[in-house]
C-alpha cells in the first residue's frame, strides 16, 4: 500500500533543483532555515527523497483551503 | 564612547591560579568586625574587598560606598574538597579513565570517533548529551586499561560528594577516595582525552572540579544590614563563609599539632559539608545548613534558582516607578477609554514636561501653581532634581529655560496604561485617559470588564504612567481601549454591554413600549445629542435609535426561540432585529446585539465607522442602559421562582415517573434482560440509560416550571436576554436540581465494602436517589442526603477550577517562552527572529490577521453583497 493513497496523508513531491533555487531566492533564506523532515520519515522514503532535497507538501487547510509547505530532508 | 557589542559569551571553569589572580586579599580570619566596629583585616569584611558602610574607603580602588564595585578575595583551603555542582561529572571521569595512567578507557580510534560525533552535533547546535552517556556506558564497563593494561576497579558515587572504589567485587569491600585522591587521578587525565567527555581542554582542566582555593565574593554581594536595634545582621553568604574559614583554621591547627587521623578526617568531612552547602543548600542527601532561627540559609544556588531568583525575579522581572495599584470599582458615567484615578494617586504620580520655547509658559505656570495639578520637581539640564516647594517656586519659575524638565502631577487627559493580572492576552494592558476623581478606587466603565476579566468583588489593578513622548504616542495609537474593541482572537468585539446594560436595553426596546417626554429626556440627558425631535411620546426603539450611527443590519436576537420557519420582521417574539439607516425598526436589543463577545451592532459600527464611533456608541449605550434600568427599576426576589401548586404536582409526577422507569431499567439489568448498546458493557449501558432518563426528567420539570415563569418575570428576562444566568439555573431554583456527578458519573463512591454511597441505603442500591439524584429545588430545600451529594458534586467543581488555572498558567508560560521570538514578516512568512528559521510559509496558512477578519473569515461576502445592493437600489 502506498502511504500517499491515504486521505490523511497530504501530497508530497520532491522539488527540482531550479525550483529549490527559485524558492530560496523568493524567501531570501538558506536551505537550513527551512523546516526539516527526517530522511527516515516513511513518506520521505516512499517518494525517494535524499538528505538535501526539498519536499513540497500540498495540504488541505481549514483556514485557506489549500496550503503549501516546504521541508528540507535531513538525516 | 561607543557602546561595546558582545560577540559571544563563553563559560569556563575558574582555575586555582585564576582565583588567586583575581583575588585582592587572602581571607583567613573568621572575625568580621573588631570591638570598635571596624572591619578586621584578613576577615570577611576586609576593606580591600570593597565597602558598604558610608564613610569608609575601599583599600583597593579608593572608592567610596556606591562607587566601588567590590573585589574578590580568596580562601586557601587546607584540604581539597569536591565542588557539588561537578560531582556527577567527576564520577563519570573517574569511571571513564584508568586508575593508573589516567587515560580514557577506550582505544584511540574509538575515542576519536566519539570526539568527531560530538563536534558534528555541536556544529549543528544539537544536544550531544546522548553521546556522552554512551561514552560513559562503554568506559565504565572496561575491566582493563587498553593503554597500560592495569586492572580497573568499579567506582561508586554516593550523592552528593562521596566516592568509593570497590577493592574486591567478591566481598564488596570498599575504600573511600578522599578529595585528594580524586584530584590526583583527575590530574593524570591527558588533554587529548577530554573532548570525549564533553570538555574543552582550552577552557577546563578536570582537577579544577576539586576545590583547593575558594573565591570570596566582594562585600557588595553580601551586604550586612543594620537592624533597628543597632545590631548588625550579616548576609547568609557571610555566615556560611565564616563557617568555612572557622573549620579551615581548625583543620590547619589540628594538622600542625599532629592530631590523630580520625579527627582530621572528621574535620575534612565537615569542611566538605560547609563548602557544599555554601554552593547549594538544597542538595539532596544532606541536611540544609540553618540559621540560628532555624530558617535554611539562602546560599549561592538559592540566589539564582526559582521564581524569586536572580533570573526570573531580578532580571526578567523588576519593580517599577511611576505606577499605582488600588481596588477597582465601576462608573458607567465615564468613557470606556477613561480611568478614574483617585486624587491621592494623581498627586503622587508625575508626568515630565520637556521644556521647549513653545511650552515654556505652560511649564512655568505649573511650577507657579499652588494647587494640583502642580509641578512636584524640576530637573536641570545637569540632571539635578529640585523639589518644588512654596519657598523656591518663584525662583525656579524664573530660572526655567528650554532643556529643563518639569515633573507635573497627573491630571485629566493624561494617557496611562492600565493592567489587571493575570495578563493573559494583549487586552490585559490597555491605555486609558485619566479622569482625576475623589475617593480611593480606580474607576472604570463596566463595559471594559470583559477584556480584563475584572469584576468589583475586591479586584485590584495596576496603573503605569508612560514617561516619554514616544511612549505616550505609542500608548495612544496602539494601546488605547478603542483600538481593542475587536479581539485578535476571533475577529469580533470583545468589549460590550454586560449585565444591566443588556437588561436595560431589553426593557427599553422590547415591543412597542412608549415612554413619556419626561422619561425619554431623563434617559437621554447624559448623552451628548444635538437634535431630538419634539414629541409627547417616544417608543423605546426610537430612543435607542438616537444613539445609533447610520448602519443597516438584520439579524436574529438572543431571545430568538429558533422557530422552524423564521418569520423575520413579523416575529411574534420581537426577536428579529431590523435596523435601517440607523433606525431600529423591529426587534429587541439584547446580548446578541450589544453584548461583550457577541455584539453584532458593535461589530458593524467598527467596520463601517471605525473604532472612535464604536467607542462613542458603547459609551452612549452604557449610559442610556443604566439610566433606563435605574428609572424603570429592576429586581428579583425569592418569589420570582414561585410556581403554583399545580405545577409542583406535575413536576413531582414527572420525577416519580422517571424514577419508576429507572427502577424498571435496574430490574431489567438484574434479570439480565438489558440489551447493551454498541461498544458498551451492560453496566455502562445501564448507567447511561439512567443518566439519560434523569436528565430528561429534569428538563421536563424545567419546562413545566418555565410555563409558569412568564416573560414578565425578571429572572426570566435576564436569562433569555443573556444578561445573567440561564434557564437551567432557573429550573434548578424552581423545579428540580437534578443529577449530581463526580467525574462525569453518578456518585458511586462511599464506604467501599458495603457497595453503597451512604448508610441511608441498602448495599448495591442503584436507584436514582441512592446515586445522587436531587429531586428537590434550591427553593424547596434539600434533604440531608441530597445535600451531601450536592456537596460532593460542588467540591469537584472547586478542585477542577483550582487545578485548571495552575495547569493552564504553566502551559501559557511555556507557550510564551517558545513563541516569543516569532514574527510575521512583510512577505507573510512567520520566522524566528535570531536564526531566520521559517516556521510557517504563510501566517495561519491563509495570511489573515484575525483582528481584521470577519469573525475568523477573511471576507464577509454577505456584507459586501448587501452593501453593493444598497448602492444599486
Amino acid at each position: 500500500m502506498r502511504l500517499q493513497d491515504h486521505i490523511l496523508v497530504p501530497k508530497h513531491e520532491i522539488l527540482k533543483e531550479e525550483e529549490v533555487e527559485e524558492l530560496l531566492n523568493l524567501l531570501g533564506v538558506k536551505k537550513e532555515q527551512l523546516p526539516k523532515i527526517k530522511a527516515s520519515d516513511p513518506i520521505v522514503k516512499e517518494i525517494g527523497a535524499k538528505p538535501g532535497d526539498v519536499i513540497k507538501i500540498t495540504r488541505k487547510s481549514l483556514t485557506a483551503g489549500v496550503s503549501i509547505f516546504y521541508r528540507l530532508v535531513v538525516e | 564612547m561607543h557602546p561595546k557589542k558582545i560577540a559571544a559569551i563563553k563559560f569556563e571553569v575558574l582555575s586555582p591560579q585564576e582565583i588567586r589572580r583575581m583575588s585582592v586579599a587572602k581571607i583567613s580570619n573568621p572575625e568580621t568586625y573588631d570591638d570598635d566596629g571596624f572591619p578586621v583585616d584578613g576577615g570577611l569584611m576586609d576593606t580591600r574587598l570593597g565597602v558598604i558602610d558610608p564613610g569608609l574607603k575601599c583599600k583597593t580602588c579608593n572608592g567610596k560606598a556606591g562607587e566601588c564595585p567590590g573585589h574578590f578575595g580568596h580562601i586557601e583551603l587546607a584540604a581539597p574538597v569536591i565542588h557539588v555542582g561537578y560531582a556527577k561529572l567527576i564520577a563519570r571521569l573517574l569511571s571513564g579513565t584508568c586508575r593508573e595512567c589516567g587515560r580514557i578507557l577506550m582505544k584511540d580510534e574509538k575515542r576519536d570517533k566519539f570526539i568527531k560525533e560530538i563536534e558534528r552535533l555541536k556544529a549543528l547546535g544539537q544536544s550531544y548529551e546522548e553521546v556522552l552517556k554512551e561514552v560513559f556506558r562503554l568506559t565504565k564497563a572496561a575491566k582493563k586499561c587498553p593503554h597500560c593494561g592495569a586492572e580497573q576497579r568499579e567506582i561508586k558515587f554516593e550523592k552528593p560528594t562521596s566516592f568509593y572504589e570497590v577493592i574486591d567485587p567478591e566481598t564488596k569491600e570498599e575504600q573511600k577516595l578522599t578529595p585528594k585522591d580524586v584530584r590526583e587521578r583527575l590530574e593524570k587525565i591527558p588533554n587529548d582525552d577530554l573532548p570525549a567527555f564533553g570538555l574543552d581542554p582550552k577552557a577546563v582542566r578536570p582537577e579544577w572540579f576539586v576545590l583547593t582555593v575558594l573565591p570570596v565574593p566582594p562585600v557588595t554581594v553580601r551586604p550586612s544590614i543594620i537592624l533597628e536595634t543597632g545590631q548588625r545582621s550579616e548576609d547568609d553568604l557571610t555566615h556560611k563563609l565564616v563557617d568555612i574559614i572557622r573549620i579551615n583554621q581548625r583543620f590547619i591547627e589540628n594538622r600542625d599539632t599532629g592530631a590523630p587521623q580520625q579527627i582530621l578526617e572528621d574535620l575534612w568531612e565537615l569542611l566538605q559539608y560547609h563548602v557544599t552547602t555554601y554552593l547549594d543548600n538544597e542538595v539532596s542527601g544532606i541536611p540544609p545548613a540553618r540559621h540560628r532561627s532555624g530558617r535554611p540559609l539562602k546560599t549561592l544556588s538559592q540566589r539564582l534558582k526559582g521564581k524569586d531568583g536572580r533570573f526570573r525575579g531580578s532580571l526578567s522581572g523588576k519593580r517599577v516607578n511611576f505606577s499605582a495599584r488600588t481596588v477597582i470599582s465601576p462608573d458607567p458615567c465615564i468613557s470606556i477609554s477613561e480611568v478614574g484615578v483617585p486624587i491621592e494617586v494623581a498627586r503622587e504620580l508625575s508626568v515630565p514636561i520637556f521644556v521647549t520655547p513653545n511650552n515654556i509658559e505652560i511649564a512655568r505656570e505649573f511650577v507657579l501653581r499652588k494647587e494640583s495639578p502642580k509641578a512636584s520637581y524640576v530637573i536641570r539640564p545637569d540632571g539635578k532634581r529640585i523639589r518644588v516647594i512654596d519657598s523656591n517656586r518663584e525662583e525656579l519659575a524664573e530660572k526655567l529655560e528650554p532643556g529643563w524638565i518639569v515633573e507635573r502631577e497627573l491630571m485629566d487627559g493624561d494617557i496611562v496604561l492600565f493592567n489587571r493580572q493575570p495578563s493573559l492576552h494583549r487586552m490585559s494592558i490597555m491605555a486609558h485617559y485619566v479622569r482625576v476623581l475623589p475617593y480611593k478606587t480606580f474607576r472604570l466603565n463596566p463595559a471594559v470588564c470583559p477584556p480584563y476579566n475584572a469584576d468589583f468583588d475586591g479586584d485590584e489593578m495596576n496603573l503605569h504612567v508612560p514617561q516619554s513622548l514616544e511612549a505616550q504616542a505609542e500608548a495612544k495609537i496602539l494601546l488605547a481601549v478603542q483600538e481593542h474593541i475587536l479581539s485578535p482572537r476571533f475577529g469580533g468585539p470583545i468589549l460590550g454591554g454586560i449585565h444591566d446594560h443588556i437588561t436595560g436595553l431589553y426593557l427599553l426596546t422590547r415591543g412597542e413600549r412608549k415612554f413619556g417626554k419626561d422619561d425619554a429626556m431623563d434617559f437621554l440627558r447624559a448623552l451628548d445629542l444635538s437634535e431630538i425631535p419634539a414629541k409627547d411620546e417616544y417608543t423605546g426603539k426610537e430612543i435607542f435609535s438616537f444613539i445609533l450611527p447610520k448602519i443597516s443590519i438584520r439579524f436574529k436576537a438572543e431571545i430568538c426561540q429558533g422557530c422552524a420557519v423564521c418569520k423575520e420582521e413579523n416575529c411574534e417574539n420581537d426577536a428579529f432585529v431590523v435596523i435601517e439607516n440607523g433606525k431600529l425598526l423591529k426587534g429587541t436589543i439584547d446580548e446578541k446585539a450589544v453584548g461583550a463577545f457577541k455584539g453584532i451592532i458593535i461589530d458593524e459600527i467598527v467596520r463601517k465607522f471605525g473604532n472612535a464611533a464604536a467607542r462613542k456608541f458603547i459609551d452612549d449605550m452604557t449610559k442610556l442602559a443604566i439610566r433606563v434600568i435605574t428609572r424603570l427599576g429592576f429586581t428579583i426576589g425569592i418569589d420570582d421562582v414561585d410556581i403554583p401548586k399545580d405545577a409542583i404536582n406535575q413536576i413531582e409526577e414527572t420525577i416519580a415517573d422517571a424514577e419508576k422507569r429507572v427502577e424498571e431499567l435496574i430490574k431489567a439489568y438484574r434479570e439480565g434482560n438489558l440489551e447493551p448498546m454498541p461498544g458498551r458493557s451492560v453496566e455502562e449501558t445501564l448507567e447511561l440509560r439512567i443518566m439519560q432518563e434523569l436528565g430528561k426528567a429534569r428538563d421536563r420539570a424545567g419546562k413545566i416550571a418555565g410555563r409558569y415563569l412568564g416573560m414578565d418575570n425578571s429572572a426570566v428576562i435576564m436569562a433569555v436576554s443573556g444578561a445573567r444566568g440561564s434557564m437551567l439555573n432557573l429550573t434548578q431554583m424552581a423545579a428540580c436540581i437534578g443529577q449530581q456527578s463526580v467525574r462525569g458519573e453518578r456518585i458511586t463512591r462511599g464506604y467501599a465494602y458495603t457497595h453503597r454511597t451512604t448508610s441511608h441505603f441498602k448495599s448495591n442500591d442503584l436507584s436514582a436517589r441512592a446515586k445522587g439524584f436531587i429531586r428537590s429545588s434550591y427553593k424547596s430545600g434539600l434533604s440531608p442526603v441530597e445535600f451531601f451529594f450536592h456537596a460532593a458534586g460542588g467540591r469537584e467543581g472547586l478542585v477542577d477550577t483550582a487545578v485548571r488555572t495552575s495547569q493552564s498558567g504553566y502551559l501559557q508560560r511555556r507557550m510564551i517562552n517558545a513563541l516569543q521570538d516569532l514574527k510575521v514578516e512583510y512577505d507573510g512568512t512567520v520566522r524566528e527572529q535570531t536564526s531566520g528559521i521559517i516556521v510557517q510559509f504563510k501566517y495561519g496558512e491563509d495570511g489573515v490577521d484575525p483582528m481584521k477578519s470577519y469573525r475568523g473569515k477573511a471576507v464577509d461576502v454577505k456584507r459586501i453583497i448587501r452593501e453593493v445592493m444598497e448602492v444599486k437600489g
